[in-house]
């Protein structure tokens, strides 16, 4: 099935969630492009990583559409959006790797699940999914036995075991060192322009975030405050945008969480 | 390989199980008198039941011959009818034969004695449905010492 | 008082939902062909784990228990000469009670709330979603296996736990005390019922481990993911399926015997 490339992979129109009272996104619209890295970066708490399970269909939204290859996944039956689900993979924060299985049995996962491989082409095609995150050397450890930034990594070789066409992260520069915040940002790039991928990151890291997208939005407020390439993002006018880049503590987005006038409070006690 | 050491521990523990299972059915329960096309019915009349119940078993001296297989009682003559289901290799008794609703040992459960008859040409051999004329009631306590008392008066 | 009544409303409500939670998550599990040929050593270990594991705490609990009540019930029955009552005695209230549900009270303890915390340690860490994600239904994939391996494990326990109580009945009853050996065996034959006693145990037994299994897969898949949220569903587990077992005992009883 093709497309036409130059229209998006993932197109986002009118999403609007909630859950329960609360109004996580309103009517809120985004495209990743085929082939881009695409970056979502907002305050914490404002439901980053909701976005990705909406994507992933594991969740449903209240009303809009969420396309993906043209196909829109909550109105998707179980069966295609299990069928959708094989050609996109995500990357979770913890890396959520099978505890009880070794690195090798993690990578093989997906590959043993969804295809019926012998043996032998199994083996080749793990070795050459650890080889490209580094991790060839370490296939017979368990996750216990792996370094925060190595389980990432080898969750991303598990990641692209079946050459999914849209891999999606989620904060995977959260709590890493320098180091592997390096590694990890090379690998995302590299693996995006290698394989031909369309990434979508999510994180609130901005010098990361801004060194290898091709495309940027900030969300907050339940909505896009702000998109466009990285060079854009800087010139952008508005105050909130600003303050996100530039880390400033007080600003559009008060450092203070809404409450009671603190002089009467404080003399409240003092009564 | 691991997973073929898995298999054997598994085999292992259904194999135990299986031994216990049959433990239990060979040398624990009764498996019994089985089945109706092994067994046939004999049909008798008491006049009081005392505490025998279904499957308690029939004895011919001892030796258990087969078991009671339901109780009714007889909506004419309100007597209780009590059907036996004997096993089929015991299938010679005459028409003669006696039974009494007895009890093992002095507070065991009771059963019912089979006291086989005389035969000579006129008698002939319980079939499939025979009634067994010949009946003796339990023992009721209260009965008992009600004649005992009654006796010692009379002195 | 209207606060009360408004609680419990809650309290069933919430008793409720979990109930209709717990039956989705079933039949998401059962639905379809299960295939064991595919996902045979997946069967095989949760086997190992919830039943083999489980093995020598059976063992262990069976022969005791057994021991004891062969010394209890030979104290009372001698007081009334009935010694050779012992082996239906000690074969009856195996079979008929302590059997299935003892089995069944420490599967829960051993197994169940293993399987609780290992569910509810998948959720936490994300591996269930991150299946998901990878097109593989974690119903089907980590719950099916370990609800077959539940409800087949336990009756096998709960059969080598009653073997076990008898032959520790007879080390006590007839090895120590001096009970007669063929009265031991012969009294229990004339006294058991292969139908009523030996098949009715193992009909309890297969309930009581649906009951387990289910509550104890349940109360893991729909745990709250924190540390807390975990160890309270451990504990859960062990006390509604605990509770569920007796409650369940009583019921069967009362239609297998009871009549």
């Amino acid at each position: 099935m093709e497309f036409g490339l130059d229209k998006p992979l993932v197109d986002i129109q009118n999403l609007t969630f909630r859950r329960g009272e609360r109004v996580i996104y309103d009517d809120m619209s985004m495209q990743f492009q085929r082939g881009k890295v695409t970056a979502i970066m907002g305050p914490s708490g404002i439901g980053k990583t909701t976005l990705l399970r909406l994507i992933g269909g594991q969740l449903k939204p209240d009303s809009g559409k969420i396309l993906f290859e043209g196909a829109d996944i909550p109105s998707l039956n179980r069966q295609e959006l299990y069928q959708a689900r094989k050609k996109m993979s995500m990357l979770f924060q913890s890396g959520a790797l099978f505890t009880e299985m070794s690195v090798f049995d993690n990578v093989a996962f997906p590959i043993r699940e969804h295809t019926r491989l012998p043996e032998a082409i199994i083996r080749t095609m793990v070795l050459m999914k650890l080889e490209a995150v580094g991790l060839r050397g370490a296939r017979d450890l368990m996750p216990a036995e792996l370094s925060g930034g190595m389980a990432r990594r080898a969750a991303l070789a598990r990641a692209i075991a079946l050459d999914p066409q849209l891999i999606m992260y989620d904060e995977p520069f959260a709590g890493q060192d320098p180091i592997s915040m390096g590694v990890i940002v090379r690998l995302i790039r590299s693996l995006n322009d290698a394989l031909g991928l369309t990434s979508i990151v999510v994180s609130h890291d901005v010098a990361e975030v801004m060194s290898i997208a091709d495309y940027v939005y900030v969300v907050a407020e339940r909505r896009v405050i702000g998109h466009g390439t990285p060079e854009q993002l800087r010139q952008h006018e508005s105050p909130l945008v600003q303050q996100f880049l530039q880390g400033q503590a007080d600003g559009p987005v008060p450092f203070h969480f809404k409450a009671a006038d603190y002089a009467t409070e404080l003399m409240e006690l003092s009564r | 390989m691991a997973s073929r050491k898995l298999e054997l521990f598994v085999g292992f523990f259904v194999a135990l199980a299986i031994a216990a299972l049959l433990l239990l059915a060979l040398k624990v329960a009764n498996t019994g008198v089985a089945g109706s096309d092994q067994s046939y019915q004999l049909l008798a009349k008491f006049e009081n039941i005392g505490g025998l119940k279904a499957r308690s078993p029939v004895k011919v001296g001892g030796v258990v011959v087969g078991r009671v297989a339901s109780i009714q009682l007889d909506p004419e003559s309100f007597q209780p009818v009590v059907t036996l289901e004997i096993n089929s290799s015991y299938n010679n008794f005459p028409e003669t034969s006696s039974l009494a609703i007895l009890t093992s040992g002095l507070l065991g459960e009771q059963y019912i004695g089979l006291q086989p008859g005389f035969v000579d040409e006129n008698v002939e051999i319980l079939k499939n449905g025979d009634y067994i004329e010949d009946t003796k009631s339990a023992i009721v306590l209260e009965e008992l010492i009600g004649q005992f008392l009654f006796n010692r008066g009379n002195q | 008082m209207l606060k009360q009544i408004q609680q419990l409303g809650a309290n069933t409500l919430g008793t409720l939902q979990g109930l209709g939670r717990a039956t989705l998550m079933l039949f998401g599990a059962l639905w379809g062909r299960p295939r064991p040929l595919k996902n045979w050593h997946l069967y095989m270990k949760q086997i190992y784990v919830v039943g083999v594991l489980s093995l020598l705490i059976i063992l262990v609990s069976g022969l005791f228990i057994g021991m004891v009540l062969a010394l209890q019930g030979y104290t009372v029955l001698a007081k009334f000469g009935a010694e050779q009552m012992l082996g239906p005695l000690v074969a009856l209230s195996l079979l008929r009670e302590l059997g299935p549900v003892v089995t069944a009270l420490l599967f829960a303890g051993r197994a169940g709330s293993a399987l609780t915390a290992e569910i509810g340690l998948m959720k936490a860490t994300e591996q269930l979603s991150s299946m998901e994600m990878m097109a593989v239904d974690p119903l089907r994939r980590v719950i099916a296996p370990r609800f077959w391996a539940g409800v087949i494990s336990m009756p096998l326990l709960a059969l080598i736990f009653n073997a076990v109580g008898i032959l520790g009945g007879h080390l006590v009853g007839v090895d120590w005390l001096g009970v007669d050996g063929g009265g031991y065996w012969s009294a229990m034959q004339a006294n058991v019922d292969f139908q009523q006693d030996v098949v009715n145990g193992v009909i309890k037994s297969i309930v009581f481990a649906f009951v387990v299994t289910v509550i104890a897969l349940h109360k893991g898949f729909d745990a709250v993911p924190t540390s807390e949220g975990i160890s309270q569903a451990t504990t859960q587990t062990v006390v509604t399926a605990s509770l569920a077992v007796l409650g369940f005992d009583f019921v069967l009883t009362a239609v297998m015997f009871g009549g």
